[in-house]
C-alpha cells in the first residue's frame, strides 16, 4: 500500500502541512492516550466510602494479583482466546467465532490474493499435488497474513465480553467480565484498572511475539 | 483431475458451512421476530407483527434510536475529517517521528473495547463529562478514525502524484489544490468512510454502555433487555439494527468499489 518512491524529508515549515497533521495528534492525545495513562494512574488510587481518592498505593495490585480468582480468570481467558476446543463452554466459543471469523476471512483473503499465482502454477508444473502445494507453497507465502489474522482474532476474543457474558454462563468469569463486575457492582475502579493493565500487557507481549514470528520468516526468504 | 474436483467440492461445502455458521444466528433472530411464541422454539407458531408494534410504541426505544442516530452522525463526520487529514499527511509528507505518529493513529483498534471503555469512563468522569451523549461521540471517533484513515489512504495511493504537481504548476495554492483536486478525487472514499464509521458507531456496545449513563443507545438497550429476560422484542430491535447497519455498510461498499471503475478513466 505504501508509496513506491520514498518521500523526501521535510525541509521547511509549512502551515498547510501542520494544519492537516495536528488534529489527530491533539485528538488521540486527549481521548486515547489520556484515558489510557489515567487508567494506569488510577490503578494506584484508593476507594474509600465508595469514593475514589487520588493516591499512590500498591494495594490494588497486591490485592488483585494475590487472589486466586484473578488468576483463574486470567488463564481461563487465555485458553479460551487461543481456542482450546476442549473443556470450554461451547456457547462462548461459538460467540467468539461468529465475532472474529469475518475479520479473519477478510484478512486471509488479502494475504492469499497477494500471492504470485505463477508460483502455484510452477509448483503444479513441477508435479506438485494440490494438497502439497497448499502446504509447501501457499501457506509459507501467506504466513505473515495468516499470523496477523490469528493475532487479530486473539485480540478481539480476548477483549470481547458480550459472548462470555450472555452465552457462556461466566464461570469462571473471563477477564472482561471481571472488569465489568468490579467496575459496575463494586465501584472499585482502581482494581478494575489493575485487571485492564494486566490484559494490555499480555496482549502487547503476545502481539510483539506474533509479529516478530510473522516477519522473521519473511526476512529469511 | 478427479482429486481436484473432489477438493473443489469439499472447499465449496466448507465455505457454505461457514456462511451458515455466521448468518444462522441473524437469520433466526429475524425469523423469531415474526413468531408469535413467547420463547424462541421450533416449530414456529403463527406469523405476527406484535413485537414490532411493542417496540414501535415504546418511548424508550425511540429515545435510544434518536441517541444512536445522533451519535453515529456526529461520529462519522468527526472520524472522517480526522481520518482524511491523517491519510493525506501520511501520503504526502515524511517527517521525524512519523512512525510514532502512525502508531498513535492506528493503535486504538488493537486495544480491547472493554479497556478503552473503562479508561474513557474514568477519564471523562475526572472532568465531570461522563454520562453525556457527546462523550460517547468522542470515544467512538477515536475508535473509528483509523478505519476512515485506512479507506482514504487506499484511495490516495491510487492517485497519480503528478495531478497535484500539475495543479501547483498552474498556480493553484496548496489549499486550492486540496479543494479542487484532492477532495474531488477522494470523494468516493470519503463518502464510503462516512457510512462505514457510522455503521461501526451504530453497533458499538461496550464503550457506549460504560460511558453513556442514562443516554442509552440501541445496542445498550438491547443488551439490557436480554439481561432481564427472554423477550422477543429483542429479535425485532435486532432485526431493525441489522438492517440499518447492513444498509450503511453496503452503501459504503458501493462507494468504495466505485473508485475502481473511476480510476480506469
Amino acid at each position: 500500500v505504501l508509496g513506491k518512491t520514498p518521500l523526501p524529508p521535510e525541509t521547511k515549515f509549512s502551515g498547510f502541512a501542520w494544519i492537516l497533521r495536528l488534529p489527530i495528534i491533539f485528538w488521540q492525545a486527549l481521548f486515547f492516550l489520556g484515558p489510557l495513562l489515567f487508567l494506569i494512574a488510577m490503578s494506584f488510587f484508593l476507594v474509600k466510602n465508595y469514593r475514589m481518592e487520588e493516591a499512590f498505593e500498591l494495594k490494588n495490585w497486591h490485592r488483585m494479583l494475590t487472589r486466586g480468582y484473578f488468576w483463574d480468570s486470567y488463564f481461563f481467558t487465555l485458553t479460551l482466546a487461543t481456542i482450546a476446543m476442549l473443556n470450554t463452554p461451547f456457547g462462548t466459543l461459538v460467540g467468539y467465532m461468529t465475532l472474529t471469523l469475518p475479520l479473519v476471512i477478510v484478512l486471509q483473503t488479502f494475504a492469499l490474493s497477494n500471492i504470485d499465482r505463477n508460483l502455484v502454477q510452477a509448483a503444479h508444473n513441477l508435479g506438485c499435488s494440490p494438497w502439497r502445494s497448499v502446504y509447501q507453497v501457499i501457506i509459507p507465502l501467506a504466513k505473515t497474513g495468516i499470523i496477523i489474522a490469528a493475532l487479530f482474532c486473539f485480540i478481539l476474543s480476548f477483549g470481547d465480553f458480550v459472548s462470555p457474558y450472555y452465552l457462556g454462563g461466566s464461570k469462571p468469569p473471563t477477564l472482561p467480565i471481571l472488569i465489568i463486575d468490579t467496575t459496575k457492582s463494586g465501584q472499585q475502579w482502581p482494581r478494575a484498572a489493575v485487571v485492564a493493565i494486566m490484559m494490555m500487557v499480555t496482549l502487547i507481549s503476545i502481539a510483539f511475539a506474533a509479529l516478530s514470528v510473522a516477519y522473521r520468516k519473511r526476512a529469511n526468504r | 483431475v478427479i482429486g481436484s474436483k473432489i477438493l473443489a467440492g469439499v472447499l465449496r461445502g466448507y465455505t457454505l458451512l461457514l456462511f451458515v455458521f455466521i448468518f444462522a444466528p441473524i437469520f433466526f433472530s429475524v425469523v423469531f421476530s415474526f413468531n408469535s411464541a413467547r420463547f424462541p422454539t421450533i416449530p414456529l407458531e403463527s406469523f405476527t407483527l406484535q413485537w414490532y408494534q411493542t417496540i414501535w410504541s415504546d418511548p424508550d426505544v425511540w429515545i435510544a434510536v434518536r441517541n444512536s442516530v445522533v451519535v453515529s452522525l456526529c461520529t462519522c463526520v468527526v472520524a472522517t475529517l480526522l481520518g482524511f487529514c491523517t491519510a493525506y499527511t501520511d501520503y504526502r509528507y515524511n517527517f521525524r517521528f512519523k512512525n510514532a505518529y502512525l502508531a498513535l493513529v492506528l493503535l486504538p483498534p488493537t486495544i480491547p473495547l472493554i479497556i478503552m471503555a473503562l479508561a474513557m469512563l474514568a477519564w471523562f468522569s475526572k472532568f465531570g463529562a461522563s454520562g453525556q451523549l457527546w462523550s460517547i461521540i468522542l470515544a467512538h471517533s477515536v475508535l473509528t478514525a483509523p478505519f476512515a484513515m485506512a479507506i482514504c489512504r487506499l484511495r490516495l495511493s491510487q492517485m497519480d502524484g503528478d495531478l497535484e504537481s500539475a495543479a501547483w504548476n498552474l498556480g493553484a495554492s496548496e489549499w486550492r489544490t486540496m479543494r479542487e483536486v484532492i477532495i474531488p478525487f477522494c470523494r468516493p472514499a470519503i463518502i464510503s468512510s462516512l457510512f462505514l464509521t457510522a455503521a461501526v458507531s451504530f453497533d458499538e456496545f461496550a464503550i457506549a454502555w460504560f460511558v453513556s449513563g442514562l443516554n442509552k443507545t440501541i445496542p445498550v438497550l438491547i443488551l439490557e433487555i436480554v439481561q432481564g429476560n427472554i423477550d422477543p422484542q429483542v429479535n425485532a430491535i435486532g432485526t431493525f439494527v441489522f438492517l440499518v447497519s447492513m444498509t450503511l455498510v453496503i452503501i459504503a461498499q458501493i462507494f468504495f468499489t466505485l473508485r475502481h471503475s473511476k480510476t480506469l478513466s
